[in-house]
């Protein structure tokens, strides 16, 4: 008997239009728990570091959490990797929605493809059968309502489906993957999926999922649930609204923007108009938005209400959750949220990623205003900001004219038009479209983050720790009161002494040694819920949340028999950070591409960053060049990972 | 006949507030799991939320009575514009459809407000307080219990008289 995991892969052949149910080797729940920390494994273990995104050999792995489909809350995560053909790296977006929970109770615990179908199919998972169907009907489909004709075709409500849109057909470098009231979107796995033509998974599942010590498990559940409760009927009194809770951030609930508005850049990551938030702004969007929401709802097994139905006038019904309200009117510098409720459905529907290709659009209007597009470029745009994006969203997804250089995201866009159009690729960092944010003062914490992470993306990596000190010692004596989240009591002090300005502040505090323990605590975390499946509200991504380094230990011994502790956790999701770390570094990634963009700060301090990244890379165990050392694999049972860096010639000699 | 208090136990369902997580549908499966906690699979769950997302219709159902035959027509509701499926707020285990049926056995699931427990499980576990359970007393005449076997062969009498059943059952009773 396996317990929380099923034991079993589904691995797809699609060159071969094989299909094997595997079991899997119970020791790599030993090693890497699950999720994706397994799927790195794979990965790892087929994929050559030749391969790229839209070769055959490129794997997409579709994977449930450990924990997902057990009563944990908010164990929901699907999480993609494959490599990206934006990064050319790993990439592993995750979503959360109803997909995973499915998956596991079909039995299957990760859908591994390899290959590629000659035809546009989709694939048909109920519970041992399973199937590759003709997808040639679904062809141009719209994201959100391919999912509906599948559950039709299969005369079943309660299948889960994930689909690609337009954008993923045509392989745009941000398309998306999109499920229920989520998408899996940063780095292209819609393309990858387009590639592979693979228009959709749709997933039936009726079989159990074991628990090694249930009545154990409940309990601890029970204590969490206490929590749960408790901080929503008590949000942490000295922060803003909007992050004082757990869950996504609750954008849907919350109507005051005046933060996201006046603090993050407008356009291609530009401009910060102080002042936006007006008494007018606020009344029109207070009524556009509870107008616009029908419902909150939530993912799979979560009591929290990130996302929302979306009913606005003629507009089609379709759920969202998030920054997405933001991004697109953002970028376009449009201050009227009916444009959000109409471009975020055409937006979805293709498939695109809302957080890069806002900012590619805004990219394309840059080019243009600055002659380096021409006006044959823009032949036939509307002339109207609104006008402007719904036309080039357009051109992007069916890859027409200009929008087919667009859809290959800002960096190799910029390359491939040239004259100039490079010093417009402002906001990548490892070819990746970064948060559109643009700051005063180096923060090391936020230049670790956006350096060195896996993931490429800071929403995703940032979480426990606030995002900036707080003006009054009180507040931060008063904030630090309640923090059992914290790995260790000296912590406290970190923060305490942690002040806007003076000699503790930025960019010389936190020190190096600080930031790099706390940037190590928010990633492993991170790497945690990645694992198990669990959506980053409830563990790594919110201040205070539920879950933490002391009671996942406990969860994960109770649901899989495992005799988990603290520090046996901590090794275990080092060893697949590790091993993620040198499958990117084999495939070229080391400290030229660890920086974040060069206008993220208007106050940067080469030296002082070059010394902080260096400190960090002896902190994790790694070398000069950000490549795991010898020793490091060793101690983490990856001696054959230290062989294949030493045989290419990535570690050199000496770096033990 | 003497009056009795019997006890009315109430699922109050304000299904505007649901949020269609289905933590009830995992939790009730949970628990009715062998040992209890041991496994969990929703589909074997006694209470399911019917959704149909983007027509904003999150139901939650909970399984009352078997039935072996269908009824003799369904109902189709449509309430505040939205139209939901064919009986979609009957309870019953019903040949016409799959709803509380244990996916391996087919034998059918019904609801027994997880007895023993302060309340049922899945009303613990909303926290959204989509389930409400309430318990109310209510004075009865005291009817003597007919035991279920008594009550299906009175309606067979009822229907076919007395002699026929007992033909039947005698040449059932020889052939087995």
């Amino acid at each position: 008997m396996r317990y929380a995991e099923t034991g079993y892969n589904l691995e797809i052949d699609l060159t071969r239009g094989n299909i094997e149910r595997v079991e899997t080797d119970p020791e790599l729940m030993a090693l890497f728990l699950g999720g994706l920390g397994t799927s790195v494994k794979i990965h790892y273990d087929r994929v050559p570091p030749e391969t790229k995104a839209f070769d055959p050999e490129n794997l997409i792995v579709i994977s449930t959490g450990l924990l997902c489909g057990t009563p944990a809350y908010s164990a929901n995560r699907t999480i993609v990797s494959f490599i990206s053909p934006q990064t050319g790296l790993l990439a592993y977006p995750m979503m959360g929605g109803f997909w995973s929970s499915e998956l596991k109770y079909a039995g299957y615990d990760k859908v591994i493809i390899n290959g590629k179908s000659p035809e546009l199919v989709y694939i048909w998972i109920h519970n041992e059968k399973v199937e590759i169907r003709d997808a040639t009907h679904l062809q141009g489909k719209g994201a959100i309502e391919t999912q509906e004709l599948i559950r039709k075709e299969l005369n079943d409500p309660d299948v889960q489906v994930l689909a690609i849109g337009l954008a993923g057909e045509n392989r745009c470098f941000t398309a998306s993957i999109e499920q229920s009231r989520s998408s899996s979107s940063r780095g292209g796995g819609g393309a990858v999926l387009g590639d592979k033509k693979i228009k959709a998974v749709a997933v039936r599942g009726t079989r159990a999922v074991h628990l090694a010590h249930g009545a154990e498990f409940m309990e601890h559940m029970k204590e969490i649930t206490k929590y749960i409760k408790f901080r929503n009927e008590n949000p942490i009194p000295e922060v803003m609204p909007i992050l004082s809770g757990i869950g996504s951030p609750q954008m849907m609930k919350h109507v005051d923007e005046q933060w996201h508005t006046e603090s993050f850049a407008w356009g291609n990551a530009r401009i910060r108009r102080k002042g936006f938030w007006t008494k007018e702004i606020e009344k029109e969007w207070t009524k556009s938005q509870t107008g616009a929401i029908k419902r909150f709802i939530s993912c799979f097994n979560c009591p929290q209400q990130c996302g929302a139905l979306i009913s606005h006038e003629d507009v089609p019904n379709y759920m969202m959750k998030c920054f997405s309200k933001l991004t697109y009117t953002m970028a376009a510098f449009v201050d009227d949220l009916d444009f959000t409720w109409r471009i975020c459905k055409r937006a979805f529907e293709y498939g695109l990623d809302s957080f890069s290709t806002p900012q590619i659009l805004a990219f394309g209007v840059e080019l243009h205003e600055a002659g380096i597009l021409t006006d044959e470029d823009f032949a036939g745009c509307p002339s109207d900001k609104e006008g402007r994006f719904f036309w080039l969203l357009d051109r992007v997804a069916h890859r027409e004219g200009i929008g087919d250089i667009l859809a290959d995201g800002t960096y190799w866009a910029a390359r491939r038009i040239g004259n100039g159009a490079e010093k417009y690729d402002h906001n990548t960092t490892k070819k990746h479209e970064q948060m559109n944010i643009k700051l005063g003062m180096m923060d090391p914490l936020y230049f670790l983050m956006y350096a060195t992470n896996e993931k490429i993306s800071i929403t995703q990596m940032e979480g426990n720790w606030p995002q900036a000190p707080f003006p009054k010692k009180e507040t931060r004596e008063s904030f630090v009161k309640d923090w059992p989240q914290l790995p260790d009591e000296k912590f406290k002090k970190y923060f305490i002494d942690w002040e806007p300005r003076g000699e503790n502040s930025n960019p010389n505090y936190p020190t190096p040694q600080i930031a790099s323990e706390i940037v190590d605590w928010m990633e492993m975390l991170h790497n945690i819920d990645d694992a198990l499946g669990i959506c980053a509200g409830m563990g790594s991504f919110c201040l205070k949340p539920p879950y933490h380094i002391h009671n996942y230990p406990k969860l994960i011994s109770a649901a899989t028999g495992m005799d988990m502790d603290k520090e046996r956790l901590r090794k275990t999701v080092r060893r697949s950070r590790n091993l993620h770390r040198a499958f990117n570094n084999l495939r070229g990634m080391g400290r030229p591409d660890e920086r974040p963009p060069q206008d993220h700060w208007k106050h940067r301090f080469p030296e002082l960053e070059d010394d902080l990244l260096t400190y960090y890379y002896t902190f994790k165990g790694w070398n000069h060049d950000g490549v795991p050392t010898r020793k490091t694999l060793e101690e983490l049972n990856l001696a054959d990972v230290a062989e294949d860096l030493e045989t290419r010639g990535i570690l050199k000699d000496g770096q033990n | 006949m003497a009056k009795i208090k019997k006890k009315i136990k109430t699922i109050k369902i304000d299904a505007d507030k649901c949020n269609g997580c289905r933590t009830c549908e995992v939790v009730c499966a949970a628990f009715h799991s062998q040992p209890k906690y041991s496994s969990i699979n929703p589909a074997a769950s006694r209470i399911h939320v019917i959704t149909r997302r983007l027509d904003d219709i999150w139901l939650p159902v909970f399984a009352g009575e078997y039935s072996p035959a269908e009824c003799m027509g369904r109902d189709k509701y449509v309430i505040d514009g939205k139209e939901y499926d064919e009986c979609s707020f009957c309870r019953a285990t019903c040949p016409s459809r799959d709803m509380f049926k244990d996916p391996d056995s087919g034998l059918p699931l019904k609801c027994d407000m997880c007895e023993g427990e302060e309340s049922p499980l899945c009303v613990q576990w909303c926290l959204n307080d989509v389930l409400i359970y309430e318990e109310r007393e209510e004075e009865v005449e005291e009817m003597v219990q007919i035991e279920e076997m008594d009550a299906g062969l009175a309606s067979l009498i009822d229907r076919y008289g007395l002699e026929k059943i007992g033909t039947a059952l005698a040449r059932m009773s020889y052939k087995a």
